[in-house]
């Protein structure tokens, strides 16, 4: 052992091909980060503009419009939020119910073509998701899923209102098909990593299949969190699905059934003709605002994870 | 080795005129997109001048036209007297608007009980999209279509999601017919809707119009035309009541043409001509009067004088309004002021 340790320095300062090495991947590394930090500064740059004239108070107005140039971001920052969040919602608990499927309980002919349709959901465009969305589910949503909701729950503010089926509803509904797939085949791979003895130890002293799953589950959940992060990523960057189905209207509602608006989608639509210097300085401020709320949103759940590792972690030792 | 040689040769004098040739870039609107590589593929066949157009939105026209990174460009709105002077800042020279074919924009409308007679007047299109009209049964819509029974149906007013020169001509109109409207609203290519829903794009308006009952929009007459949408008539400022047509656009220039400024830069919604259709407008090259590169001035100029005397033939069949001939008049004293010497 100190041996070694007296040998090592001496072969290190000779590899010059080990030092070239590791400082080539510690720029390439570097390259991220400066461009995390060029992006924002450049965003920053570009939008003072708008800071110079309203400041904080931009992420709290709610008007937007263009011909009096007059500008608030809370309507979008508001669409974008619910959007992603129901998106989870709706998302997180059937892409566990998959993984634990495919992972515990399918039998091997099942599991692989559904493995494989899941991981085929994660490759379709887009745009793909937006037209069906468009043509295929908002009809249906109207016709069908909004008038029930109203029956049934329409004491709630939630669901109240005419059924337009574009709205809100239809893109937290888009956007969790869309980040199902990422969810649920993380979270199969995470189940499937937990230890064969976690699973037999459970059995052995008596517990039910079900409880020994939910120990698996238990024992899985950073990395389940983890695959809901990613996906959480996604719903709230997308664009093209969602301005198809939410109707695009800047506006606050408590109602799922009124249509909103959000921050990805106002840039896709307004930026091509954005002509004047003001219009065009508070599109960017958008993206920068969207780009901080998905770096504050990612921090916080990764505080989660962390939080959540250490307490298993513990409670495993 | 010979037959390589004999190759090369070819290869050599294939790309020679080729390297001679003119090319002309430009950059713009989309709506005369069709029309537009018609003429450039038409004339290049006659002439071998060849142009490189690529339709990425009247406002990123404009941006191009002030960096002076484009030969042209193309707006389907004026530009404003202050991206105009931006012009002659930063590229030294004024630009010219010299309009090229029209547009009309119809309402359509998903209302079985009118099939194909809806009838609008500037007050009930205005009530609606200022949410003044939330029913189809409002008097202000019945007193002109006593031929239908409405229905007590909630109005659900559509509108363009993306910023374009369809929602410019529409909010043109709006704003020229009502005050409340140019009061509380304006004229853009994006705007402050007071109600209703955004669909993205022609299709995205006209899909949500066909799968909502009581649903009224507003889109470009050919993609009206082409999908056999049902559209309203509009009652115009002489109090007739119009189809939009190609006739009916083209007559709305016509009626127009006497009052028309020298630099074009016109909005023709809510003409007064008898058979004008209310709510259209142009679609304008952007040339630069001084061009830097004269001779390349010389081919533009002599490329509009090609459209509006032939081109203009090759409008109707792609569904464009051509100009009446006064407007083309007027555009030739334009073109020939282009300084190419």
């Amino acid at each position: 052992m100190t041996d070694n340790r007296q040998h090592r320095p001496q072969t290190r300062s000779l590899n010059i091909g080990d030092e070239l090495f590791k400082n080539l991947t510690r720029f390439f590394a570097a390259l991220i980060l400066v461009l995390v930090v060029l992006m924002a500064y450049e965003m920053a740059v570009q939008s003072r503009l708008t800071w110079n004239k309203f400041g904080l108070s931009f992420l709290v107005r709610s008007v937007w419009d263009p011909v009096q140039e007059n500008y608030g971001a809370l309507p979008f920052i508001y669409g974008t939020l619910v959007s992603s969040f129901l998106a989870l919602l709706i998302a997180l608990p059937l892409s566990i119910g998959i993984a634990v499927f495919l992972s515990e309980l399918a039998p091997p002919w099942l599991e692989r073509p559904v493995s494989f349709f899941v991981e085929l959901l994660a490759g379709i465009p887009s745009i793909v998701y937006g037209i069906w969305g468009f043509f295929v589910m908002v009809p249906w949503i109207r016709s069908a899923v909004e008038p029930a909701l109203s029956s049934a729950l329409g004491s709630l503010p939630l669901f109240r209102g005419a059924p337009y089926g574009v709205g809100m509803l239809s893109a937290g509904i888009i956007l969790s098909i869309m980040i199902l797939p990422i969810i649920a085949s993380i979270s199969r791979d995470v189940l499937r990593a937990v230890p064969r003895a976690q699973k037999e130890a459970a059995l052995a002293l008596g517990s039910t299949r079900w409880e020994a799953t939910r120990i698996a589950i238990s024992y899985a959940r950073s990395g389940i969190l983890g695959g809901a992060i990613l996906g959480l990523g996604r719903a709230l960057g997308e664009t093209m699905a969602v301005t198809m189905v939410i109707g695009n209207r800047p506006t606050i509602s408590a109602s799922l059934f009124e249509p909103g608006y959000t921050m990805a989608s106002v840039l896709a639509n307004e930026f091509t003709e954005a002509t004047s210097d003001m219009y065009l300085s508070v599109l960017i401020e958008i993206a920068l605002v969207l780009f901080i709320i998905t770096i504050v949103v990612n921090s916080f759940a990764r505080l989660l994870v962390w939080t959540v590792t250490r307490r298993s972690t513990q409670g495993h030792t | 080795m010979k037959k390589l040689t004999m190759a090369l040769a070819a290869m050599v004098l294939a790309t020679l005129p080729a390297a001679a040739q003119m090319q002309l870039n430009g950059a713009g609107a989309t709506f005369p997109y069709v029309i537009y590589s018609k003429w450039f593929d038409v004339y290049n066949k006659k002439t071998g001048v060849q142009f490189n157009y690529q339709s990425i939105g009247s406002g990123g026209g404009i941006k191009q036209v002030i960096e002076g990174t484009v030969d042209f460009g193309a707006s389907d709105g004026p530009m404003t007297d202050a991206q105009m002077n931006e012009v002659k800042q930063k590229q030294g020279t004024e630009i010219m608007h010299i309009p090229t074919v029209m547009g009309g924009v119809v309402a359509t409308y998903n209302l079985p009980e009118a099939g194909q007679h809806l009838k609008l007047d500037a007050d009930a299109l205005a009530g609606i999209y200022l949410g003044e009209i939330t029913t189809w049964n409002d008097p202000r819509i019945t007193n002109q279509n006593k031929d239908l029974s409405l229905p007590n149906k909630p109005i659900i007013a559509v509108h363009r999601s993306d910023g374009s020169g369809t929602s410019f001509i529409f909010t043109d109109y709006l704003s020229k017919v009502s005050k409340t409207w140019s009061g509380k609203v304006g004229k853009g290519t994006s705007v402050n809707w007071p109600l209703g829903l955004g669909g993205k794009g022609n299709e995205g308006v006209s899909g949500m119009v066909k799968q909502t009952e009581g649903a009224i929009g507003y889109v470009e007459q050919a993609y009206a035309v082409k999908n056999n949408l049902p559209y309203a008539s509009l009652k115009n400022k002489a109090g007739f009541y119009v189809e939009p047509s190609l006739e009916s656009v083209t007559e709305a220039a016509q009626s127009e043409a006497r009052q028309m400024p020298a630099d074009m830069r016109v909005s023709i919604t809510n003409a007064a001509g008898k058979k004008a259709y209310p709510i259209c407008g142009f679609t304008w090259l952007l040339i630069y009067k001084h061009p830097k590169d004269k001779v390349k001035g010389k081919a533009i100029q002599q490329f509009l004088h090609w459209a509006m005397k032939d081109g203009e033939a090759y409008a109707a069949d792609l569904m464009y309004a051509p100009l009446p001939k006064e407007v083309v008049k007027l555009n030739e004293k334009l073109i020939n002021s282009i300084a190419v010497k």
